[in-house]
């Protein structure tokens, strides 16, 4: 070894850095550890109250979290095989609609996912079907279509572990995602 | 690594008469599995080789041939400690049959692991009824050192042949998804191994995830569907260089790839705006002409093995069903009219079954039925038994099987419904695909 860093000066700039960032609330649709079963799952709409706020200063305007806080969640729920669209996911929707038009430059993904119970292949359709239900949910707010992508995820990215009905519903889901830009 | 097998008949041997030939029927319903023997192979010669000793070779070939046929449900190894005779190379051409019939073997398999003077072997196998005292079959395997698992392979296919009067399946490889992680974040990777998970070894990285590999007819190449770059679609990895190539250009995800029979073409899905179709796809030319349209999802394509016919499934009907339709999309028509949904659909190779997902009753399992959708019967019943995927021969279905604490693992049944079991790989395993018997 020929040369030794010193790493108290790092450690304090580290420190200092971490003070001067505003502490940003957990972003939901990161996974827990590995091993971890997930305590705090994808927000549901019912969950949050539509008017989050953590302080002015601490939400990025146009980002995932800003559709989160305003809309009351960024996802939207189906029955079983279903990509019919209810109440309730209408009206997540038309908030997601509103603040795509007060972002103009924001453009997003909608991932459709499912549960479990459904053979492979068949979901990566129906998924395919669920995030488009919701695009084309938002064309009809008057969004651009430009601005509108989708992906399927079919069954692989689960939102919640669980083999129970109650992860199966949090499961069939569509989930509007702000592409970085 | 790329191994060249000659195979080569042995000095020949008059064909024994036999009245009543040794046979297992694998249409029986409830058989006992066929005492057999397999003693250690006798070396040919004292020499040296870089995978070993011929001596090591002739034991461990022994225990590959016992392990293959063990693992068909339709013989039974004896315990090579109850043997009473040791087997020399004297022995090979001329066994001590009585001392065979005291432990009640029917069937003995032996022969001799010979180094050759180029670095090779010769694995020499022969094949006897014990209380008949005839040979069954013969014949020598020429290969390299480092082949002499698959020589043994085609050892026990050869027994397997005569005995059952079917064509083996154990000198073959079986493709996978690897799984591993939390079920939020699984990552998955392609993997290979033996039919028997021996050479077991990764495919890809696990940093994209990749989904239902198949191989094509010649074996050199596979193809998978993988979400590299966010894009989901069909890829094709060529499996000598390790070279991985997206498929064609298109606006939708792709998925749900397989291959003609004759490896000219795919056969896929694609969905686009929320409708999925199935197309074919010339992998030379790029021709693409879509099979199917309406409103359905129509997927999960699988060739009739004279590449005449595509069975598939779709929803048009209001739930998941098996369908059949000319290989030009023409004649489409409905097969599946089970209780519940018939999903995932597999020609076998012989013609005779389509292998199928069951999902009803909040169950899933694996059946078959035959190409016009009768006879149709259900082999296994999990709570998550899905992908079938057919032996060469036929015979045998591989399946994944998930369980409610999100573990999934491999899984074969006979097609007589019996002799369900575990493959056993590293990790958690999903969407297996078997081979052709290796070229």
């Amino acid at each position: 070894m020929t040369r030794q860093l010193p790493k108290l000066p790092l450690l304090a700039l580290v420190l200092i850095a971490a003070a001067c960032t505003p502490k940003k609330p957990p972003a939901m649709m990161e996974a827990p550890p590995a091993t971890a079963r997930p305590e705090a799952p994808a927000p549901t709409p019912t969950e949050r109250p539509a008017t989050v706020e953590t302080g002015p200063s601490s939400i990025i305007p146009g980002s995932q979290d800003d559709l989160r806080a305003q809309a009351g969640s960024d996802t939207v729920l189906f029955g079983y095989d279903s990509y019919e669209l209810d109440g309730e996911a209408r009206a997540t929707l038309t908030k997601h609609a509103a603040w795509l038009r007060a972002n103009p430059a924001v453009r997003v993904t909608l991932e459709g996912h499912c549960d479990e119970r459904g053979t492979r292949e068949y979901n990566l359709a129906l998924g395919d079907r669920r995030a488009n239900s919701a695009k084309n949910f938002l064309a009809s707010q008057g969004i651009d279509v430009s601005r509108l992508s989708t992906i399927s995820y079919g069954k692989e990215r689960p939102a919640v572990e669980g083999s129970d009905e109650a992860a199966h519903a949090q499961n069939r889901r569509a989930v509007t995602m702000v592409m970085s830009r | 690594m790329r191994l060249i097998l000659l195979v080569t008949g042995l000095a020949a041997a008059p064909v024994l008469a036999q009245s009543a030939p040794l046979r297992v029927d694998i249409n029986a319903g409830l058989m006992q599995p066929m005492p057999i023997a397999v003693p250690s192979f006798a070396p040919g010669n004292g020499a040296s080789t870089e995978a070993g000793t011929t001596t090591a070779l002739g034991e461990r070939a022994a225990q590959v041939i016992a392990g293959d046929l063990r693992s068909s449900g339709l013989f039974k190894p004896i315990d090579p400690a109850a043997y009473t005779t040791s087997v020399g190379i004297d022995d090979v051409l001329k066994p001590d049959f009585p001392a065979w019939r005291t432990i009640a073997a029917q069937a003995l398999v032996t022969g001799t692991v010979t180094a050759n003077p180029d670095g090779g072997i010769t694995l020499a196998c022969y094949a006897y009824d014990v209380f008949a005292g005839a040979e069954i079959a013969r014949q020598g395997f020429v290969t390299t050192a480092a082949g002499w698992r698959r020589a043994a392979h085609k050892c026990a296919d050869l027994v397997y042949s005569r005995l059952t009067g079917e064509s083996g399946y154990f000198d073959s490889r079986i493709v996978y998804v690897s799984e591993t992680g939390a079920r939020t974040r699984r990552i998955k990777r392609l993997a290979i191994m033996d039919q028997d998970g021996a050479g077991h070894r990764f495919l890809t990285s696990g940093q994209n995830l990749v989904l239902t590999p198949r191989f094509a007819p010649g074996q050199q190449t596979i193809t998978y569907m993988s979400f590299e770059n966010n894009r989901p679609r069909v890829w094709l990895y060529t499996l000598g260089s390790g070279r991985q190539e997206a498929v064609g250009a298109f606006t939708g995800m792709t998925f749900a790839p397989r291959f003609s029979p004759d490896g000219q073409n795919l056969v896929f899905s694609m969905a686009v705006g929320g409708n999925t179709d199935i197309y074919r796809f010339n992998i030379a030319t790029r021709a693409t002409s879509r099979l199917t349209s309406g409103p359905g999802i129509d997927t999960s394509p699988s060739y009739s093995p004279d590449g005449a016919k595509i069975v598939f499934e779709s929803d048009r009907g209001g739930s998941q069903q098996v369908y059949v339709m000319n290989a030009d999309g023409t004649g489409q028509q409905r097969i599946s009219f089970g209780e519940g949904r018939s999903a995932s659909p597999v020609w076998s190779p012989r013609g005779d079954y389509i292998a199928f997902t069951r999902i009803g009753g909040g169950r899933f399992g694996i059946g078959v039925m035959r190409p016009d959708g009768s006879g149709e019967r259900l082999l296994t019943n999990g709570y998550q038994d899905e992908g079938p995927s057919w032996s060469p021969n036929g015979r045998v279905i591989l399946f994944a099987r998930g369980d409610r604490s999100g573990q999934s693992g491999l899984w074969s049944v006979d097609i007589s419904g019996l002799n369900e079991r575990r493959i056993a790989t590293p990790l958690d395993a999903s969407d297996p695909a078997w081979s052709p018997l290796l070229p």
